[in-house]
């Protein structure tokens, strides 16, 4: 097994390990769509995030139009703040509304924003006025039982 | 201590552990340019003598004195220095088996020297001519037998012409030519090279042959010593017994046990 | 029967004292075998510069440990990743969800078996071998030899064939889980049926690139810095006959196989949930 053999099939080998590597990045990871785009940060406040991740999608009539970048919490407002990561190719008016949605039923936690009429557009370092917070299982289930009570009482009058 | 000797030992101690020594007081002097055999019964001490001389173990007392620097004070570059000027041929030739006969040859002077291929090709092929196999360069020691991969180790050791040879039992196994053929080749490349050689060896015949200086061990310590005239004409018990192969004398050949009826239940209940 | 005589509970008791003593003496002779191969390894590494310098040397340690595990690797990739195929097909068509076969397949192989296996059969292949082929070269007394001709062996023997081992573990993890994504897709696009286009984008939407082929590839560094390192200490240190290099070798696969899994739970701990999210 002379030196050249040993140092082409080495070659061989280091270059298909890489063509691996890339073929798992790009044909089975998701390079190819996010990390390579430009993005612009805007903030929202929430009141109640519920499961919300950091790197959650942000859909716009469906489609993924950013990530969530950072979660951090105001402790003058008592606020729950996130850091939007939106893809700079989408441009949303300023009065742009983002909810916090649940992916089926019992799924993952994302936001989706509704765009508004503003003329003016948001830019990098905003920060959305309207927001509506994650609905949360457990107040709904009481609101449930308090309005079921109220009929309740209503009905029995 | 006199400056032409290459190596002093000194009142060596050495017990790989301490409480339990195998080399006792011993005290070696090897002169400048001399054949030297330390010879002994399996087991005495003389192949780990060799190992110390080569700076392969820290005494526990006393010390060797090698090319005029104490074996254990040296640190690992020291120690590599120094080994750089020593060649050691192993029992078994210890050739490196994925390499053929030319790259074990030229191992040395590509690891140690900056010279080029060609220079380095030369060099190899003197050093197989010298010991007789130029003609097996492109083997591998796989297809060597025993005599020719030792003389293989022979031409590695005697690379970079060492001052200062070690040969660990050069003999064993051999077949008469083959002893013949290295007995002759050690001394030739002693005087030659202006080296000075250690044999350690229980071949009696060869030993006496080329050798210039004898020491016998027996239990981690030096009995006895002379010339191959001296040793022959010796009427010293341990020398008498070892060099004519008697099996009576100083050195037991049984191994301890209880008494033999004992052993065979003779002594009835 | 007479009752327990003095001299029988202290044979008991000697008993218990002794099983003690071994337990113990055999935690410390594994303990400070553990701090030997740290030593080693750090002497190791410092010296690796012959293994760089001369890089010669450590590609063709890359060939004897990762060319040479090729064939086994790829062959065990494509039928992992064929049998994750059929099993995954089976239980997700029972809820309805066999398109997502493809992140199933993909989020198998990229964060656990890919590296897990590809491990397994590396320290099976080659670090048995290095171990045998060093254990025997101290056998024969080549390390010696190399030793008395003032050239470090651990510098020129044992270190490039370290290196070669941690350069081709992630390539080979890679490989492995390619292979097997190829085998997954075979037998559910092509065999079962699965439509092509949402195997794909599923998978593509589910697998991220940092959190999963990421982690995967560290996993897989660190297990091939395990078995590497393994493989050469049990060689260097091998006791020079024929049942210590064999006892070296069969060490070597089974403290390697071990390392593995327990490295991989703890690095699944670290990375699947405690970074994942608040």
């Amino acid at each position: 097994m002379n030196r050249s053999t040993i140092d082409l099939w080495v070659g061989v080998f280091v270059a298909a390990g890489f063509g691996a590597l890339l073929f798992l990045a790009l044909k089975v990871g998701n390079l190819a769509s996010f990390t390579t785009n430009e993005i612009y940060e805007v903030k929202a406040n929430f009141a109640n995030i519920g499961g919300l991740k950091v790197r959650a999608p942000i859909k716009s009539a469906g489609v993924v139009v950013g990530r969530v970048g950072a979660i951090s919490f105001d402790d003058q407002s008592y606020e729950a703040i996130v850091t939007m990561n939106l893809d700079s190719e989408y441009k949303f008016p300023r009065d742009t509304v983002a909810k916090i949605l649940t992916s089926g039923l019992l799924g993952e936690q994302y936001i989706g924003l509704e765009a508004g009429g503003d003329s003016k557009m948001l830019a990098n370092g905003d920060r959305l006025q309207l927001t509506q917070s994650a609905v949360v299982l457990e107040n709904l289930i009481s609101q449930f039982m308090f309005n079921k009570a109220a009929e309740g009482k209503d009905s029995s009058k | 201590m006199h400056d032409s000797n290459i190596v002093e030992v000194e009142n060596l101690w050495f017990g790989y552990d301490p409480r339990q020594p195998v080399l006792r007081d011993v005290s070696v002097s090897i002169p400048r340019g001399k054949v030297v055999g330390i010879m002994g019964q399996s087991g005495c001490g003389k192949t780990t003598l060799l190992r110390i001389i080569g700076g392969a173990h820290m005494p526990t007392r006393g010390g060797a004195r090698v090319l005029g620097a104490l074996t254990h004070d040296l640190d690992r570059d020291g120690l590599y220095a120094m080994r750089r000027k020593m060649g050691m041929l192993f029992q078994f030739g210890a050739l490196f088996t994925d390499m053929t006969v030319y790259d074990n040859v030229a191992f040395p002077m590509r690891e140690h020297t900056d010279l080029a291929e060609e220079q380095i090709h030369d060099l190899v092929m003197m050093k197989l001519q010298a010991v007789g196999l130029r003609g097996a360069a492109g083997l591998v020691p796989s297809e060597l037998s025993g005599g020719m991969a030792r003389r293989v180790a022979l031409a590695r050791a005697i690379a970079l012409d060492p001052q200062l040879m070690l040969y660990d039992e050069p003999f064993a196994g051999l077949d008469p030519i083959s002893l013949g053929v290295i007995g002759r080749l050690i001394r030739q490349l002693n005087d030659s090279l202006g080296a000075t050689s250690i044999i350690v060896s229980h071949d009696v015949a060869e030993c006496l042959d080329i050798v210039d200086h004898l020491y016998f061990m027996a239990d981690g310590r030096v009995v006895s010593e002379g010339t191959p005239q001296s040793v022959r004409d010796s009427r010293e018990p341990f020398v008498d017994q070892f060099v004519h192969g008697k099996p009576e004398g100083p050195v037991p050949v049984n191994y301890p046990a209880p008494p033999y009826d004992a052993d065979l239940e003779l002594s009835g209940d | 029967m007479p009752i327990s005589s003095f001299r029988e509970t202290d044979l008991a008791d000697g008993a218990l004292r002794r099983f003690f003593e071994r337990l113990g003496s055999q935690v410390t002779a594994r303990v400070w075998r553990l701090g030997f191969a740290s030593r080693f390894l750090g002497y190791m590494v410092l010296h690796s510069g012959t293994a760089l310098r001369r890089f010669p040397l450590t590609i063709r340690e890359i060939y004897f440990a990762g060319v040479l595990s090729l064939i086994i690797i790829l062959v065990s990739g494509l039928f992992v990743g064929m049998v994750l195929g059929l099993q995954g097909f089976n239980t997700l068509e029972r809820y309805g969800s066999s398109e997502a076969l493809g992140v199933l397949v993909a989020l198998s192989l990229v964060r656990e078996l890919g590296p897990v296996v590809a491990g397994l059969l590396f320290a099976s292949r080659a670090g048995s071998a290095i171990t045998a082929e060093i254990g025997l070269m101290k056998a024969t007394e080549q390390i010696s030899a190399m030793e008395m001709m003032a050239v470090d062996p651990i510098a020129r023997v044992v270190a490039p064939r370290f290196w070669g081992g941690v350069i081709s573990m992630p390539l080979l993890a890679a490989l492995f889980s390619a292979m097997g994504i190829f085998g997954g897709y075979l037998v559910g696009v092509k065999l079962i049926g699965v439509d092509e286009g949402a195997f794909w984008s599923q998978m593509q939407a589910a697998v991220d690139v940092r959190e999963d082929i990421v982690n995967g590839v560290i996993k897989s560094f660190v297990f091939g810095i395990a078995v590497s390192w393994i493989a050469v200490f049990e060689g260097y240190d091998a006791p020079p006959t024929a049942e210590g290099v064999s006892g070296a070798t069969t060490r070597t696969v089974v403290t390697s196989s071990l390392a593995i899994l327990a490295l991989d739970f703890i690095l699944t701990a670290l990375m699947f949930t405690g970074g994942n999210g608040r």
